[in-house]
């Protein structure tokens, strides 16, 4: 698997769209979702919320286990994708598409977020 | 002491089809291949193929074999007709259930145990020790066999083109030698996915030539290897108990839903064997008292139940979930779960689920969740 070169990456697994006019996507990489199996229920952060990078704003659920969601930057919620509520399988079909899971306005973000090289090390894939 | 897992002779075949491996009662087994729903739908649906080579197996022979296994066992023995199987429990003085066992009388006086992967050792040692008396053998075979399951409607053509073996003669719980793709095999009907299908016990020399010829013979007709993940939502689906969940040393049979397999009128040995005084008062709590019962639960909702959390009512709790997962064939969350007895009854109004603290409402059901169309 590849990760896209116009990316940015937590080492929780998420990835996170460069902003446009102040909006950045999120949502978790091919290798998160290979490692969670087939996900069957997605809790995604409410749009008004405030989300803090590095804290955790919502869960997913797969077959055999469930997994904290992180948001990789400081901001608030824009929108959250509807279609991967009704269909959490977009996540595992299209993780970097149609799987992506809300959106920010960025107020802030950490300095440790990776390049696709330095995700694709630190993943082992 | 190694602490590496152990490897079936199916593993690098495994690996070369890019299963996701996970450590499983000290195996590395295969968790899933691809989707863990396309394997469990296609096992409802078509076939699915399992490496199943982590299972137990003791060979119990010798002219006492039965009375031995009618003492160590809770099951009647003595009534399995040669090639036929009997479900059973092997029990503590104390009737906690060590574990479940599926018995095969092989001859007059040749009898295998198959035990699950993680009590293996504890059924071999517990077995060992009951035979000190009887003059019988208890051989651990463990090594000696590898075991694949195919599972699934398609399964019966699947396996016919492959064997001279009598299918059609062959009942659900019976296994008979035969020959698979010109090996020998031990042939057995006794799934545990709900679906018909069929364990061949075969020498792990020959376990990749066999797994290779039905996946030749069953591709055609949508047959997929499958992985542990979606054995254990088959099982779930179709109600089936497993032990570490469901079954545990502090419950008996007949609390766990399951006293049928429990025969104090016993050919052999006056009717004596280990645990029978515990588990005649237990009988008689499941009768007049029952503390706790196995029921089904289905979720309204879509959060997914776990083994461990808590059944709750009014506030209060009432139970405990013992396995939970999405079930691919009703679409929604189901459990299995342990309630007090008051709320068991299918159709109680207003039973939740603790999920992190939210109480998720579930209705409670009779199980199995899924009996296939005969």
């Amino acid at each position: 698997m590849s990760n896209p070169t116009q990316l940015r990456y937590t080492k929780e697994h998420e990835w996170l769209s460069a902003a446009e006019d102040g909006v950045a996507t999120v949502g978790i990489t091919e290798f998160a979702a290979n490692a969670l199996g087939d996900v069957v229920f997605a809790q995604l952060p409410e749009v008004g919320a405030t989300v803090t990078a590095g804290e955790t704003c919502g869960e997913l659920e797969s077959t055999k286990s469930v997994s904290d969601l992180y948001s990789p930057v400081t901001g608030e919620v824009v929108a959250a994708n509807q279609d991967v509520v009704d269909d959490p399988s977009l996540v595992n079909t299209a993780p970097f598409e149609g799987g992506w899971l809300f959106k920010v306005r960025v107020t802030g973000e950490p300095d440790e977020l990776l390049s696709a090289d330095e995700y694709t090390a630190f993943a082992g894939n | 002491m190694s602490i590496a897992p152990r490897l079936t002779a199916l593993d690098a075949l495994h690996r070369s089809l890019g299963a996701t491996m996970t450590d499983f009662a000290g195996w590395d087994m295969p968790l899933r291949y691809g989707s863990e729903r396309d394997e469990h739908v296609a096992v409802r649906t078509k076939a699915g193929l399992f490496d199943l080579s982590h299972m137990g197996e003791i060979t119990v022979t010798g002219p006492q074999a039965v009375e031995l296994l009618d003492h160590a066992l809770v099951g009647n023995i003595s009534t399995v007709g040669v090639g036929r199987a009997r479900y059973t429990m092997i029990c503590q003085e104390d009737g906690g259930i060590l574990d479940d066992l599926i018995v095969y009388r092989l001859g007059e006086t040749e009898y295998m145990v198959v035990a699950n992967a993680s009590n293996a050792q504890i059924v071999l040692d517990a077995l060992t020790g009951r035979a000190a008396g009887f003059d019988a053998e208890v051989r651990d075979d463990r090594d000696a066999y590898a075991l694949i399951a195919v599972q699934g409607p398609e399964s019966p053509g699947i396996l016919k083109s492959l064997t001279d073996a009598d299918l059609d003669g062959l009942k659900y719980y019976a296994g008979l030698p035969g020959t698979v793709a010109g090996v020998p095999a031990l042939i057995a009907r006794t799934g545990y996915t709900g679906e018909d299908g069929f364990e061949l016990f075969l020498k792990p020399e020959h376990a990749e030539g066999v797994w290779k010829a039905l996946t030749e013979a069953g591709a055609p007709v949508g047959l997929i290897p499958c992985g542990l993940s979606c054995r254990d939502t088959l099982r779930l689906e179709a109600g089936m108990p497993l032990y570490g969940h469901e079954l545990t040393t502090s419950l008996t049979p007949f609390d766990a839903g399951l006293g049928r397999v429990v025969k104090f009128e016993k050919t052999t040995n006056e009717g004596r064997f280990v645990g029978r005084e515990a588990l005649e008062k237990a009988a008689e709590r499941a009768e007049t008292a029952p503390p706790r019962k196995l029921v089904g639960l289905v979720a309204e909702g879509r959060r997914v139940p776990r083994a461990g959390f808590s059944v709750v009512k009014d506030g209060v709790v009432i139970g405990e979930v013992t396995s939970g997962a999405p079930s691919p064939t009703l679409g929604k969350p189901i459990a299995m779960a342990y309630v007090d007895a008051a709320h068991a009854e299918p159709g109680t109004q207003g039973v939740g689920v603790d999920i992190r603290g939210t109480h998720e409402p579930y209705e409670v059901v009779a199980l199995p969740f899924y009996k296939r169309q005969k």
